[in-house]
């Protein structure tokens, strides 16, 4: 408690593989943790109650609504945002590659969500076929696309990774 | 020349590697030192007047730095009201929203009150301790109840609820109608639905006390729109007002014109001098943010035996929703879009606008078409059920010929001139359709279906959308030090890469690659004039804009290089950035030589004629609008226990003329469909009778999914219009207009064992199993009669 009566605590946490912390109240959902405390803000919020998608982040490995988790609740975790997807050097990963091949994107506000939905499904779904996909995404709304092309950069994207594994 | 056209290539988005990575920058990511955050004080009621704002307790929380209500603004706001964007002599009553309202209310959501705080969390605890003292009023939730002679009025200071009245047609209707062989009539609503863009409305504004001016960063459609109207509201010289419009998340309409936030935030922003900022939640959005379709069509079709249509007549009125920010252009668009692609002699169609106490409608992607195609696709369903032709047939009967164009349909546009249909074949992209779709044997497919207990069903949906709308859209193009090139447009994107689209038309008239063009969009600060990016408008107007800035330019390199070789400028050629002379090993001088030249090098001396800077800017003009059309095909499947559609097959034929990048066309097709698959299947925005929002949350409203949008099989047809430099039309929002009568036309086929009729749109899958009972309970009750 700070003299204001307000709820403020150092919360800290590993995001992208780098320890981050920064001071925020108690009631910081962690999408507006990161984006406001850490300044990642390529994690967006579109609806703020868990149906959009769009601020999904990956939290010790599992897809997470950015929104509905509290930062507090993501003390000590390992975090990953879109920010961590590009390899070091700048290069798109294969699945930011396919997106950009497929035309998966229009506005990109969704985009990050359905990035990490994607980054934290499809290596446990190596096989999955387009109805796996489009059910996998059925949690992520897109108002500009139409799903299609995103679907399809998902399918490559797993094919590329199988390739890569054979 | 590089010889090389990217115009027509299907060319990789220049937006996309910032968005994938996470490094976009939408408002809510612009941080200023020493912002402040916003929160709204909203009316809970439809319509209310209000005496005393007691802000006191809202001040004392942690963190609330200020409150402001109506008298609270500066000065020169006070009775003040938001530009109206599109006058029109037919309006009775102009009345457009307050920044904050005074002492009314007349919507769930319209702000009486500001708090701001150095967090969004303080500001809403202080919105929440904000005690209005509200008196309730009656309020009326659906256009038809409106008009009823004992309605509340919505506006308390007004006799009645009608906005407007105007009636649009020509040719004898009556005596068509007198000696028609048949005349079939019915009614059709329309409902609203919602925008809903994945990022919501945002604003940041800092104001500058040196020199006196503002910085605004808003997420809009139409930057130097808003600084029109901020200009108009605060009495300011224009160049002391600059609007950006950083990344935007999606528009679809809603986002093409000026809010009460958008001068409430600038005001405060002013009054503190500290940036402050508001970004609208999903909540704000469904409650404040413009929606728009409601309809009610009550119409009658006067044909002959064969099917072919001799007049249609009728009557619409349309919903306002509160106040008229965008006037009256809906429903007119409506009324001359109904004829479509087809030859109607003769047509009356008798508007009333009406006042609603709901959020204000405004142009949604498609703005007033989707409901008048779904009219007439319907009237033409109904023909063919009625004379037991096939739709398809009824169609090709009437369609307007591809040897009458240019066609002028008798009817004047919104932008005051006739209606002349500029290029396009209806029947063959209606022909391309039914083949792609398999409609030849889909009657087979239908009844072994039927056989198997399933029911399938057909629709078909043609349209003609008047794209491409003036006044103008400007760029300039400049050559810049570097070698690389410039574009600046007012033109601000919402998700349609236009940077990319830009860069494609400018690249092929200076003999450069797309990669070598850099865009800068949506700022004041960079183009004098803009208008804006709605109407289906860019390609069309930006676009040919860049072409005759980039010709411009062009010429200034080849004169400039002609100087300096002592040659003509025909003996030279434009490639890879450089300007050459053609043929020959060796004289060769790039853009960024020749630029550097022209920039105020001391002691240089320009060639004769030559202008200083390599740059040029158009303004392209049109004088009509540009007619896209096409016919989609849909396949459903209907469970006719639980009301489920699912769409099996969809296929669209689509004609905008000349195609700058196919896989961006594709991609406004599709995703323009998904909006049409919501808006004929899911997406009600639903009031009860006091105009109390229902469905405020994507939980209540539902989106279009990926399991409920099938990917569309999408078929190019290309007539250039002759009506601009790139032979370009419309394509933004095609995908919707007809979406809503191709699926519901298959909804009604595939129950036709039920006798179902379907004339309304959404139709959910509750109101698909109360259809198919009633019609159940229609039977059983014929048959205890006979």
């Amino acid at each position: 408690m700070t003299h204001d009566g307000r709820h403020r605590r150092e919360i800290g946490m590993t995001v992208n593989g780098e320890p981050r912390s920064a001071v925020a109240e108690d009631r910081v959902s962690l999408a507006d943790f990161l984006r406001h405390g850490l300044g990642l803000t390529g994690t967006h919020l579109g609806c703020e109650h868990g149906v959009c998608g769009a601020c999904t982040v990956i939290v010790d490995g599992q897809a997470v609504r950015g929104c509905l988790m509290l930062a507090v609740q993501a003390e000590g975790a390992d975090v990953r945002t879109v920010e961590g997807l590009a390899a070091d050097d700048g290069a798109l990963s294969p699945l930011q590659q396919a997106f950009m091949d497929h035309h998966g994107l229009q506005c990109g506000f969704c985009t990050p969500g359905i990035l990490m939905t994607l980054s934290a499904h499809l290596p446990q779904n190596p096989d999955a076929a387009e109805a796996e996909i489009r059910e996998l995404l059925s949690g992520n709304i897109c108002r500009c696309t139409g799903y299609e092309t995103i679907v399809q950069a998902a399918l490559t994207a797993l094919r590329s990774a199988g390739e890569t594994a054979r | 020349m590089t010889g090389q056209a990217f115009v027509g290539q299907s060319i990789k988005r220049l937006e996309d590697p910032d968005l994938l990575r996470g490094r976009g920058q939408f408002v809510d990511d612009i941080a200023l030192p020493g912002l402040l955050e916003a929160a709204f004080v909203r009316s809970p009621f439809a319509h209310a007047r209000f005496s005393a704002i007691d802000v006191t307790q809202a001040l004392e929380v942690p963190g609330v730095v200020a409150v402001f209500t109506a008298v609270d603004l500066p000065p020169e706001l006070h009775g003040k009201r938001i530009l109206l964007q599109v006058p029109n002599p037919a309006i009775t009553c102009p009345v457009t929203q307050e920044p904050l309202a005074s002492e009314e209310v007349c919507f769930v959501g319209e702000a009486v009150a500001v708090v701001i705080a150095d967090t969004r969390h303080a500001a809403e605890d202080g919105a929440e301790r904000v005690v209005v003292d509200w008196e309730p009023l009656g309020a009326v939730g659906h256009c038809e109840a409106a008009l009823e002679i004992d309605a509340p009025p919505v506006h308390s200071a007004m006799g009645d609820n009608v906005a407007a009245r105007f009636s649009l047609g020509y040719g004898d209707v009556d005596t068509a109608f007198r000696s028609a062989a048949h005349v079939f009539r019915e009614r059709y609503d329309v409902h609203r639905g919602t925008g809903n863009p994945m990022e919501c409305r945002g604003i940041v504004a800092s104001y500058d006390r040196a020199d006196g001016s503002f910085r605004v960063w808003t997420s809009t459609q139409t930057p130097h729109n808003a600084r029109r109207a901020l200009v108009d509201m605060f009495g300011m010289a224009e160049d002391r007002i600059r609007v950006m419009t950083p990344d935007v998340g999606g528009g679809f309409g809603p986002k093409n014109q000026m809010y009460p936030e958008e001068i409430v935030i600038p005001a405060v922003a002013r009054l503190l001098e500290r940036p402050v900022k508001w970004i609208e939640d999903r909540r704000e959005h469904f409650l404040t943010t413009t929606q728009e379709r409601d309809q009610v069509w009550e119409m009658q079709a006067a044909v002959d035996d064969d099917g072919k249509i001799q007049a249609i007549r009728g009557s619409l009125i349309h919903d306002a929703g509160a106040y008229l920010p965008w006037g009256t252009i809906m429903p007119y668009i409506s009324a001359s879009t109904l004829p479509g692609p087809y030859i109607i002699p003769a047509y009356k169609l008798d508007i009333t606008v009406a006042f609603t106490s709901m959020v204000p409608t405004t142009p949604l992607r498609g703005a007033g078409r989707p409901q008048a195609v779904f009219v007439m696709e319907r009237l033409l369903d109904l023909i063919a059920r009625e004379l037991k032709l096939d739709p398809a047939e009824v169609r090709d009967r009437n369609f307007i010929p591809a040897e009458a164009m240019p066609y002028e349909m008798g009817l004047t546009y919104r932008d005051g001139a006739p209606v002349i249909y500029d290029s396009g074949d209806y029947p063959e992209a209606q022909r391309r359709a039914l083949e792609r779709a398999g409609y030849g044997d889909f009657r087979a497919r239908q009844e072994a279906a039927r056989a198997e207990g399933r029911y399938i069903g057909i629709g078909i949906g043609n349209y003609v959308e008047g794209t491409g709308l003036g006044p103008f859209e400007g760029a300039t193009v400049r050559v810049l030090s570097s070698g690389r090139v410039a574009i600046y447009s007012g033109a601000a994107a919402t998700g349609q890469a236009t940077r990319t689209m830009l860069s494609q038309v400018c690249a092929d008239e200076l003999g450069i690659t797309p990669d070598d063009v850099d865009v800068v969009l949506g700022d004041t600060g960079v183009i004098a004039r803009g208008a804006g990016t709605y109407a289906s408008r860019i390609t069309v107007n930006a676009g040919s804009s860049v072409r005759s800035a980039a010709t411009q330019v062009r010429g200034k390199l080849l004169a400039l290089a002609a100087a300096k070789f002592e040659v003509s400028p025909d003996a030279l050629e434009l490639a890879d950035g450089e300007v050459r002379i053609t043929g020959e090993q060796g004289d060769r001088i790039s853009f960024a030589e020749l630029a550097r030249m022209t920039s105020g090098m001391p002691g240089f001396v320009l060639p004769k004629g030559v202008a200083p800077d390599l740059e040029a800017s158009g303004y392209f003009t049109p004088q009509q609008a540009t007619y896209s059309n096409g016919c989609h095909v849909a396949e459903v499947e209907v469970d006719p226990e639980t009301g489920l559609v699912r769409i099996l097959k969809y296929t669209v034929v689509h004609d905008c003329g000349t195609v700058v990048n196919p896989m961006l066309v594709d991609g406004q097709v599709q995703g323009g469909v998904a909006h049409g698959v919501g808006n004929a299947l899911l997406e009600r925005m639903v009031y009860d009778e006091d105009a109390n929002p229902l469905t405020a949350s994507f939980a209540d409203y539902l989106m279009p999914t990926a399991e409920t949008v099938p990917g569309c099989d999408i078929v190019h047809m290309e007539s250039p219009t002759p009506l601009n430099p790139l032979g370009a039309k419309g394509a933004g929002e095609g995908g919707t207009i007809p979406a809503p009568a191709a699926i519901i036309a298959a909804v009604e086929n595939a129950l036709e064992p039920f006798g179902v009729r379907i004339a309304t749109a959404p139709v959910t899958p509750q109101q698909i199993v109360q259809l198919i009972a009633e019609t159940q309970q229609d039977k059983q009750e014929q048959r205890e009669t006979a």
